[in-house]
């Protein structure tokens, strides 16, 4: 069997592999670890792509058409194009949760304790959890952004490339927010019924489905409590700005947020979303300390 | 059965022996405790009311193969779960390979290989992946683990299954590629919590010859619980573990040599008469278990033949046997293990609400 092996050699009576102390090396190497795990099991779950596309599908082509049938005769406006940032957002927003749930899942079949026991530091394995649904749902992102023309969103490299970073930076916060809430949700189904239900009313509250402008002042405030808004927003400015369209029309559709008049530039749009990413997988680690 | 001494001192301080590091010199117990591949002492842990574990003081010595023996409930699991670092106890010290299992929790890790009793693999993943998924995160030299991975799914006959799905395998694969896996990082304690429940006997007596078969090619010592008498045998050492406490220790020999006694066991048609009977015949209390009654005598063959020409009841079979790991457990704990486990409903109702309790 193994006795002619270099590794094990019986005569010395010692097995000379040794695992090494914990250093910065080896960490790393479990966050790529534990994150290619996550790209692994992506791949392997066709039906979640399949599903995951379906929805913004949905929402683009027939709610988009849906509400054109409205505004036929006096816009030059695709309702589809106006769409199309938040239901990109949603199949991000879905990925990156469900990802992140992969720790219940992970915990109700056993897996979770092959990493508890492991010689790395917890704050590893969140991370690599954290990068793993980051990627995963960027590479949804990229699926979607495949159908922009559909939706009347112009194939321009610099504009693709401008979504495809926004759209990273939410599936990162968005991860982190997963993991936060899957720390503490202990099956499977309970996490689904949870995710549910945070996503559709912050989803619902972010100005996915309307411009930002001339809101009830409730509204508004709402809005600009909700941090989606913040990342739906600069992905709505990027499309219209790429739109051949009068600036006045552009006003109407992609107002941008405003704080008491005052037009949150892009920029700080996204250190929000950032901000928030970073704090939430700091909780994460946190509380993922304390599993037992 | 084999036997096997237990490893000379300068072997087991070789097989205990690392690099110093930072922090750890003073949590070892100095030299005359390196040998001890575990060590407790007054260890505990209490579930809210339930005392799972309560005070064990126990050695396992470097190259042995420990087994842990005891009802459901008993606090098996409970214990492995606190040796490797999973859980905390309530009270007392543990160390495993010369550290403290509380204040050294990552150099306990580094040292054990663990198979717990419910699966922990990934079954999304192949054979192959879940092994270099455990490699990466123990921080295996990358130019030995390929090949280690080859000796240890060799080890286990799974080598020509690598890239299979591990969602496609039997439960006994399942079981060997955990086992494998365990070994992979070469650990120098190797913890198995009933490693063979479920299987059937033939993959059972497989798993067993792969754990006497790791005393050849690794220096390593196994602590493993069962409830299986049988696989108790296989053991250098028991422990019998009964309502978080350790009721006896030592090699199965020892105690069963320490029951003395030989088992007679009859199937009769008048149980309570043949009871009475053999009562008032001989002055020996008869115990009815398992459906037959059965009597505990110095020497079972001499005793039969009076047993027939004394006894006025009719008896379709009998038996004798030497004492066994039955009758270990039974003279320690006033059950038997199978009646330990068909424990009364009420029993069962705790469980099922400590268990809900948790979610
Ligand atoms: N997380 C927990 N919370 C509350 N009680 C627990 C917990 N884990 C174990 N227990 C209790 O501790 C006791 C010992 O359980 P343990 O799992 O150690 O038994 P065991 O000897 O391994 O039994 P088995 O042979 O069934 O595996 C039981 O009464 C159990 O209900
Ligand atoms: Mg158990």
């Amino acid at each position: 069997m193994s006795s002619a092996s270099p590794v094990i050699n019986p005569a010395l009576g010692i097995a000379p592999i040794t695992v090494p102390t914990k250093s910065m090396g080896g960490s790393l190497r479990a966050v790529k670890i534990v994150m290619q795990r996550e790209l692994i099991r992506f791949r392997e779950d066709r039906i979640r792509i399949v599903t995951t596309l379906l929805q913004p599908l949905l929402y683009i082509f027939v709610t988009g058409t849906g509400l054109s049938v409205l505004t036929r005769n006096n816009s030059i406006v695709n309702l589809r194009t106006f769409i199309y940032p938040g239901a990109l957002a949603m199949s991000v927003m879905f990925t990156a949760m469900f990802s992140a749930g992969s720790i219940v899942w992970d915990r109700e079949f056993g897996f979770m304790r092959e990493m508890l026991v492991a010689p790395v530091s917890r704050t590893a394995i969140v991370i690599g959890k954290g990068l793993g649904g980051t990627v995963v749902a960027t590479f949804q992102a990229v699926i979607v952004l495949c159908v922009a023309g559909l939706a009347g969103v112009p194939y321009s490299p610099t504009l693709l490339i401008e979504i495809l970073f926004e759209a990273a930076l939410l599936a990162f916060a968005l991860t982190a927010f997963g993991i936060v809430a899957a720390v503490r949700v202990t099956t499977f189904q309970g996490f689904m019924g949870m995710t549910q239900m945070l996503i559709m009313p912050l989803f619902f509250t972010s100005g996915a489905m309307f411009p930002l402008s001339k809101l009830p002042t409730w509204l508004a405030i709402i809005t600009r409590i909700n941090p989606l808004t913040y990342a739906i927003d600069p992905i709505r400015r990027a499309v219209f700005a790429h739109l051949l369209i009068p600036a006045s029309v552009r006003e109407i559709y992609a107002p941008g947020v405003t704080w008491d008049g005052w037009r949150v530039p892009t920029i700080v749009e996204l250190v929000i979303i950032a901000a928030m990413g970073v704090v939430l997988l700091g909780i994460g680690i946190l509380q993922f300390q304390k599993v037992e | 059965m084999k036997e096997k001494t237990l490893p000379a001192v300068d072997s087991a301080n070789n097989l205990i022996s690392r690099d110093p590091e930072p922090g750890e010199v003073s949590e070892t117990q100095g030299a005359s405790e390196t040998q001890w591949a575990v060590r407790t002492s007054n260890l505990s842990k209490a579930y809210g009311e339930i005392i799972a574990v309560n005070a064990i003081d126990l050695g396992v010595a470097a190259g042995e193969t420990f087994g842990f023996l005891g009802p459901n409930g008993a606090g098996k699991s409970t214990t492995i779960k606190m040796l490797c670092t999973l859980v905390r106890p309530t009270d007392g010290q543990a160390y495993v390979a010369g550290y403290n299992v509380t204040k050294n929790r990552d150099a306990v890790r580094r040292n054990i290989g663990l198979v717990f009793q419910e699966p922990t693999l990934d079954s999304y993943l192949s054979a192959e992946q879940n092994l270099k998924f455990h490699a990466d995160l123990y921080g295996m030299k990358r130019s030995i683990v390929a090949s280690r991975i080859r000796e240890v799914l060799e080890m286990v006959g799974l080598w020509e299954r690598r890239e299979s799905k591990v969602s496609t395998f039997s439960g006994g694969m399942k079981r060997r590629l955990e086992i494998a896996r365990g070994l992979l990082h070469s650990p120098k304690v190797l913890f198995l919590d009933e490693p063979t429940v479920g299987l059937d006997p033939q993959t059972r007596s497989s798993i067993w010859s792969y754990i006497n078969n790791l005393h050849e090619t690794e220096e390593i010592t196994i602590f493993m619980t069962t409830h299986y008498m049988d696989e108790a045998e296989y053991c250098d050492r028991i422990a019998i573990m009964d309502k978080g406490q350790i009721v006896a220790l030592g090699s199965p020999a020892e105690l069963k040599g320490a029951v003395g006694k030989d088992r007679i066991t009859m199937e009769v048609n008048e149980v309570q008469r043949t009871i009475e009977s053999i009562d008032k015949t001989f002055g020996i209390r008869a115990e009815l278990r398992e459906g037959v009654v059965s009597i505990n005598v110095e020497d079972g063959a001499r005793f039969v033949p009076r047993l027939f020409n004394e006894l006025d009841v009719p008896i379709r079979s009998i038996s004798v046997s030497r004492p066994s790991l039955d009758d270990v457990f039974l003279s320690y704990t006033g059950t038997t293990i199978r009646e330990a486990e068909s424990a009364g409903p009420a029993d069962f109702v705790k469980t099922m609400l400590a268990a809900q309790a948790r979610r």
